[in-house]
């Protein structure tokens, strides 16, 4: 980005905050801030005391009192504008997720289709904001994913940098444990079957939009204990400066001499002695909290995790698929117990022809490159998928196919840890 | 100040930081139900008391209702010396023969020895009859006194335990300070006050020849009564409400200068050893030191401005030519209204002693003091009355005070609020600060109230910035549990006793139940433990912090009043 379109685009930024600025003075805006409330009440209040010495009735020179008002009115402007500006930073952010997050068109899938072999399957296209939890839809290579979902069948690469930054594309697939796909990022390769597993709105994307953008952004917990502290110190200093008026007349009459305080300097007095400062940039600064770890990558998912995030000293980070690529592949047949390395190659490829895991097809692929073997299907074969629970995947084979061996060695995680071979009998 | 003004100063603090220790760890074996050298005497009562009143000690209370008990022993104390003071007349022991006191000012008395205040809107011998002495104040003074221990003690519970609902008895608290704490230390105080020469006897007023017998009288007066047993628990539970009108300035209240030495330091003695209390109770003995020290340096520094100020004299005396230097045979400074038995350095100490710690007692005439003199009682006062305080109300308000500097500290530092193992949240700070807004509001308020309604001002005597600072006087006293007052306001009238008696019942009241609210939320929260961005709670510079945010919060809430009482008299009066 050239200096001079960075430039530009600070200034546009510029002027839509200074112009916020003057649209949050809305007092129902407002209200939701106590102090500057406070404020912007004794601005007002000012400004009428300004009209009334204008017309020449006024409790202190006209210069004095509408100075006093200038004064206040800035800062309540300044306040909404530093408000203004913190939630334009998140403005960009949520710009692009939104444009990930578009109306995407969906080819939703009948759940009633049992097999899925190819991408030639019947579809309608729907609207991705008509898709439900626990529909199917189909998306080729090229498409973007209108939802966010499960894949169900098909492995294929994902780009996720809109969502995540990383540039890299990710591989996604089913019956592993990286079947998760998020709405609003595109399939490069391939093509999937997904169901869907969030209601329009309720999506990764839109939650991370809301809280980006600081509309909905939810208080942190220590900023709600501050704004009582806040809200409870303006009272005591609304009462200091209510109670003011009749001490001064009492004095007054009492001494014979001298006028009561006016109230264009009550109001100058009670803004001094509120916190006006950390009431006005409190909401600043809880949006730019926010965006610092938004720009880290980081997603808050409430306002409690940002005050969590920095008391954290030590993350702990579980190696799952998103992190690394976590791809085993087999290497090596390790024949035991007197077994033939090409049968235990062919019994391997056989029980793993089903398995769509990564082990699984590398598998396959090692007995084709090592002992050339080909994948082939035998009548009667029964095939077991690979399960999570299992961890495994199999093959039945009919009673006919050699070799004639009824044993076989299964490996079992021991009691105390450590692999052990255990005998297995195959099933008929 | 020659050498022995500075020799009693040192020797006071001296004398009170010494017994801090021994005293707290004591006071701190009875709270936590551990066996004490009284034990053996003092056992057996407690478990009949026990029996007798039905209470089960070994059951605890949740926050609400130990707030329930505690507010209604204290109505329940209220109306019985309501009742005692209307019906006087007609009871025993009253050799006066006085008859029923007002209703209203009935009703203030009654609120104020209740509320531990002691504001006392009437002249005590030309009042009180000795039944209502003995029965009304001083039983009000054991209880309100051992209330604010009580209290205390269920904050430390909340602190100190985690994850559960209930913060103590109530019952048990109370009885065990009364017992415990108070009557002995009392009796061996009053004991030592009698050998002083304080009156203690139920015979009737004495009437005794004048060595210069004048036209009229050949005889005078002279008012006894059971006073010394009074004034021990006067002093140690920091009330205040003397036997005589004048209170320790009369000289059968208060003879000699040892029993002078005695009723201060029995002031402030309590207070100071419940922060050693604190720190035994939590775990932690630093804690309690860093307390004491924070409100040992706020007296000593404002105990410099009122004796400097009470020393230097009256600048107008000084332009007459008056001698007010401090000499072998002069006393110097302000005497006016001071006794000469105790000179300025006594009595400019216990004045800051006595307002710093909502006791209230008097040994000279607050309202005399110069200008600057009276302005440091008036704003120890308005600070909260946690610099020492109350017994029980101090540590409590001053720990408010501490969770609310905590929090706005660790903001300040980027971490979450917590303060010894327990997360400060919203519940907690808008708790504090009810605590610290609600005095502030009470003081103000009635304040205003009274300067603006023709009943209020009618009784000004001195009308102009003295008599404005009469007032405020009045309500910063009532609105925080002190009980002094600048004399010149004529304060027995319907209008004051009724509003001040509002002021006090509210100051006590809605104080203590957001305390033991705190108490609950803190009990029922996980301990968190210290980690490397904890902020240490007992370091001089979170000492000097909480200093900063107790005299900041009260500055700005005071200075505009006082600008325009105490500050722009002694302004006017330089200028003269």
């Amino acid at each position: 980005m050239t200096t001079k379109k960075t430039a530009r685009r600070e200034t546009l930024r510029g002027q839509r905050a200074a112009l916020e600025s003057f649209i949050k003075l809305n007092p129902r805006w407002m209200v939701r801030n106590p102090v500057m409330f406070v404020v912007e009440v004794g601005s007002v209040l000012a400004t009428l005391l300004w009209i009334q010495s204008l017309i020449g009735k006024g409790e202190a020179p006209a210069g004095f009192i509408g100075a006093i008002a200038l004064w206040l009115w800035f800062t309540v402007l300044f306040a909404n504008f530093s408000e203004a500006v913190a939630e334009g930073r998140g403005e960009a952010q949520a710009e692009s997720l939104r444009k990930a997050r578009q109306d995407t068109p969906a080819k939703k899938v009948s759940s009633k289709v049992e097999k899925f072999e190819s991408a030639n399957i019947e579809h309608e296209i729907v609207s991705s904001t008509a898709l439900r939890k626990d529909d199917l839809y189909l998306v080729v290579s090229g498409d973007i994913l209108p939802a966010d979902g499960e894949i169900v069948v098909g492995i294929a690469s994902v780009d996720e940098s809109a969502v995540t930054g990383e540039s890299a594309p990710v591989v996604r697939e089913a019956g592993g444990d990286r079947s998760a796909v998020t709405g609003g990022t595109r399939l490069l390769s391939d093509w999937l079957i997904i169901r869907v597993s969030a209601d329009p709105g309720q999506g990764f994307l839109d939650r991370m939009i809301s809280m980006v953008e600081g509309a909905k952004r939810q208080k942190t917990p220590n900023e709600i204990a501050l704004n009582i502290l806040l809200a409870g110190f303006t009272i005591i200093f609304l009462i200091v400066c209510a109670t003011l008026l009749p001490y001064s007349i009492y004095s007054v009459e009492a001494s014979g001499s001298g006028t009561p305080i006016t109230i264009t300097v009550l109001i100058a007095l009670l803004v001094c002695l509120i916190p006006t400062t950390i009431g006005g940039l409190l909401s600043a600064i809880g949006i730019a909290g926010m965006d610092r770890m938004i720009q880290r990558n980081v997603i808050a998912m409430s306002g409690r995790a940002v005050e969590a995030a920095g008391d954290v000293d030590v993350l702990l980070l579980d190696k799952t698929g998103t992190i690394t690529l976590g791809n085993r592949q087999a290497v090596e047949f390790i024949p035991v117990n007197g077994v033939n390395a090409n049968e235990l190659a062919e019994a391997a490829q056989l029980a793993s022809l089903a398995d769509e895991t990564p082990e699984g097809r590398s598998i396959v692929v090692l007995a084709k490159e090592k002992f050339g073997l080909r994948g082939h299907t035998v009548d009667g074969m029964h095939f077991i998928p690979f399960t999570a629970q299992t961890r495994m995947s199999g093959v039945n084979l009919p009673p006919s196919f050699p070799p004639n061996r009824t044993t076989i060695f299964r490996p079992i995680w021991g009691e105390r840890g450590g692999w052990k071979l255990e005998k297995a009998r195959l099933t008929r | 100040m020659n050498l022995y003004s500075w020799l009693q100063v040192i020797l006071y603090f001296a004398v009170l930081l010494l017994l801090a220790k021994p005293l707290g760890s004591y006071m701190a074996k009875v709270y936590q139900g551990e066996r004490v050298f009284l034990d053996p005497i003092l056992g057996p009562v407690e478990r009949f008391l026990y029996r007798l009143s039905g209470v089960d000690s070994r059951s605890e209370m949740t926050w609400k209702t130990y707030a329930i008990a505690m507010l209604v022993f204290n109505i329940l104390g209220l109306i019985a010396v309501y009742l005692l003071q209307h019906l006087q007349g007609t009871l025993p022991l009253n050799p006066q023969g006085l008859g029923a006191v007002s209703p209203d000012s009935a009703w203030n008395t009654a609120v104020s020895f209740a509320s531990n205040t002691n504001w006392q809107g009437y002249g005590g011998e030309t009042t009180m009859s000795y039944l209502t002495q003995m029965l009304g104040m001083t039983v009000q003074n054991f209880v309100s006194a051992a209330t604010g221990m009580a209290v205390m003690v269920a904050l430390i519970r909340g602190i100190v335990r985690h994850t559960t609902k209930e913060i103590g008895n109530f019952w048990v608290d109370m009885t065990r300070s009364t017992l415990y704490i108070l009557l002995p230390l009392s009796m061996v105080l009053a004991l030592a006050l009698v050998s002083q020469g304080v009156v203690q006897t139920f015979s009737e007023y004495q009437a005794v020849w004048l060595i210069q017998p004048s036209a009229e009288n050949e005889a005078q007066l002279i008012a006894v009564g059971p006073a010394a047993s009074q004034v021990a628990i006067k002093q140690l539970g920091t009330n205040g409400g003397g036997f005589f009108n004048v209170n320790s300035a009369h000289p059968l209240e208060n003879p000699t200068p040892f029993s002078n030495f005695l009723e201060m330091l029995s002031i402030l003695i309590i207070p100071a050893a419940l922060c050693y209390t604190y720190g035994k109770m939590v775990g932690d003995t630093r804690q309690g030191w860093a307390l004491l020290a924070v409100m040992t340096i706020v007296i000593v520094a404002l105990l410099g401005v009122a004796v400097w100020s009470e020393q230097s004299g009256n600048p107008l005396f000084a332009k007459l030519g008056v001698d007010q230097n401090q000499s072998a045979i002069n006393p110097g400074g302000n005497m006016e209204g001071k006794e000469v038995r105790f000179g300025i350095v006594n009595s400019a100490l216990w004045a800051t002693v006595t307002t710093a710690a909502s006791n209230g007692s008097v040994n000279a005439m607050h309202d005399s003091f110069m200008l600057l003199g009276g302005l440091v009682p008036m704003w120890l006062m308005q600070l909260g009355e946690i610099i020492y305080g109350g017994v029980g109300s101090g540590l409590y308000g001053m720990l408010a005070f501490v969770i609310i500097a905590v929090f706005v500290s660790d903001l300040m530092v980027g971490r979450t609020p917590e303060y010894l193992g327990k997360k400060i949240e919203a519940y907690e700070m808008k708790m504090a600060s009810i605590v610290i807004l609600i005095p502030v509001m009470v003081v103000l308020i009635g304040t205003a109230v009274s300067v603006m309604s023709e009943a209020g001002r009618a009784t000004i005597y001195n009308p102009s910035a003295h008599g404005f600072s009469e007032v405020l006087y009045a309500f910063s006293s009532a609105g925080n549990n002190n009980g002094s007052a600048f004399a010149g306001l004529g304060a027995n009238t319907p209008f004051y006793n009724i509003a001040l008696g509002i002021a006090m019942f509210i100051a006590r009241y809605w104080l203590a139940i957001p305390v033991l609210a705190i108490a609950g939320s803190l009990a029922n929260k996980k301990k968190v433990p210290a980690g490397a961005g904890t902020l240490p709670t007992h370091t001089p510079l979170f000492i000097v912090w909480v200093i900063g945010v107790i005299i900041i919060v009260g500055a700005l809430s005071f200075l505009p009043a006082l600008a325009l009482g105490p500050i722009v008299e002694h302004l006017m009066v330089l200028g003269k």
